[in-house]
């Protein structure tokens, strides 16, 4: 469980996160939404430790990240899979290479046992037979999905995911959601991302954190997003006709 | 102030730059690949431009040599202290600044923005050490050889263009080249190399490690690097001539 208390983080004298508190539940998948510049991306940024928090503490499951000793911090590192919103391959390296990076790394496991546990995650995010190929060699949504492949290679406890869906096409949005929610089910992995898409917040939003100029202005599920009359939570999702009618019949179904 | 900045950050980032490598073998696999793409990759250009411009400093000493009583040989004695002392060390090594400095600060540049770098990072791997350290080693190891090549093809395109213009003989030539021979003047270019290799690594990395923005604040970045790699290269160049030869 990761458990974030009044979270400050500034810029140059700019606040950018104001005093956030809130928790993530393993076999969980929660969604931080808000408009751009509301610190969502500097917001799971301090999750995994990219910036450094002002004040305020991100415990995971009891241990504050900040305080950790070098060998807890090595060992918290390795519980950390990331998937970044432009996949952030290493262009240099084969698909094979990049998810078994990590395990070379960090793991004393054989050549042959490493490439087993590629392939069994390269299977898993449905992409076997790619693995000599290179990431310009391959669609948005393979990147992606190698990239869900190089993130939870070393069995993570903490996925975290910026913008999974950004650049890709509907379908294959979809297909990116499902996975990482099976992944979180079947490994009882706590999972944060980082969204705009709506779809997502529908489909798999177990929980909803919405952000409003660094501070959190709601929180809850995606049955009561559309049950919330919450005025800037409203305002962002039902945004377009589309989600209006959808929320219109949610709540006329269920009256 | 903001000079003195950089300054101290980029010492700070030579502190985690030579750190012991997390794993020794992903280490060597990189170290490896760096002498490649550094090392190997620079010999044609190096071979080229050597060949060459020895051939153009015997000639130009040949034709600025009217007096007949100033020995024909010096043309060889000039060529060889030229090429070894200036032309090799430090000339080739501002070729390899603009082609490698380059090169490096893109390549690590495009890593930052595109976020590799981060995802390093998040791993738990010290990303300076990772990127850093086997591109100081591949340059420093392999540089020298590299000057070693280039001072003894600027010497024999020097030979090569008397051949040719037939301005001056092989037997001058060759006795310039024997005449007054410091093995000094060779350690002294070899020690100016080694600092070069590591101006030539250290500098385009800083700048690519640290850019901000897109592609275009990459290539901005690149010209940075390859100006501020000339000029350390440059001041270096007067304080070790200063040093190691007064």
């Amino acid at each position: 469980m990761i458990i974030v208390d009044k979270l400050y983080k500034g810029f140059n004298g700019i606040q950018v996160l104001k005093g956030i508190s809130t928790t993530f539940k393993p076999g969980k998948t929660s969604l931080i939404i808000g408009q751009s510049g509301s610190g969502k991306t500097v917001f799971l940024k301090s999750l995994i430790g990219l910036h450094t928090p002002e004040s305020g503490t991100i415990s995971f499951n009891g241990g504050i990240n900040t305080e950790f000793t070098t060998e807890q911090k090595r060992q918290w590192r390795q519980e950390i899979g990331m998937v970044f919103q432009g996949s952030a391959l290493f262009d240099s390296q084969t698909v094979q290479e990049n998810v078994m990076f990590p395990l070379k790394m960090f793991k004393k496991q054989s050549e042959e046992q490493m490439l087993e546990r590629v392939n069994f995650v390269l299977k898993r995010v449905n992409l076997e037979n790619s693995n000599s190929k290179f990431p310009a060699e391959l669609s948005g949504g393979m990147q992606k999905r190698v990239a869900i492949a190089r993130a939870i290679v070393m069995n993570p406890k903490y996925l975290f995911c910026d913008e999974p869906n950004s650049g890709l096409d509907p379908n294959t949005a979809i297909l990116i959601d499902d996975l990482i929610q099976e992944i979180t089910d079947e490994y009882q992995i706590t999972t944060v991302i980082n969204t705009h898409d709506m779809n997502s917040v529908m489909q798999i939003g177990d929980k909803i954190v919405f952000l409003k100029d660094g501070v959190k202005a709601w929180e809850g599920t995606n049955k009561e997003v559309f049950k919330t009359d919450n005025e800037a939570v409203v305002k962002f999702v039902y945004s377009s006709e589309l989600f209006k009618k959808v929320r219109l019949a949610y709540l006329n179904e269920t009256k | 102030m903001t000079y003195l900045k950089h300054i101290g950050k980029y010492f700070m980032m030579l502190g985690q730059v030579f750190k012991r490598p997390q794993k020794g073998r992903v280490f060597k696999e990189a170290l490896f690949k760096e002498f490649d793409e550094l090392g190997i990759k620079s010999i044609g250009i190096v071979i080229f431009i050597s060949f060459f411009i020895g051939g153009v400093i015997a000639l130009q000493t040949a034709l600025n040599i009217e007096n007949p009583l100033i020995p024909k040989y010096l043309v060889g004695f000039a060529t060889k202290r030229s090429v070894i002392l200036e032309f090799a060390p430090t000339f080739c090594s501002i070729i390899l600044a603009g082609k490698v400095g380059s090169y490096i600060t893109s390549s690590i540049g495009s890593m930052r923005v595109s976020e590799q770098i981060d995802a390093l990072e998040v791993m738990g791997i010290n990303s300076l050490n990772y990127l850093v350290l086997p591109k100081v080693l591949a340059t420093v190891f392999f540089y020298p050889f590299l000057i070693i090549l280039a001072m003894f093809l600027g010497i024999f395109g020097g030979w090569v263009a008397g051949f040719t213009s037939s301005m001056f003989s092989e037997i001058d030539y060759t006795q310039g080249l024997q005449l007054d021979f410091n093995p000094f003047l060779v350690q002294y270019a070899l020690i100016k190399t080694l600092i070069f290799a590591f101006l030539i690594a250290t500098v385009p990395s800083y700048h690519g490690y640290y850019v901000k923005g897109g592609s275009i604040a990459v290539g901005k970045a690149s010209t940075q690097a390859v100006v501020w790699t000339i000029i350390l290269i440059v001041i270096s160049n007067y304080f070790l001539t200063q040093m190691l030869l007064t």
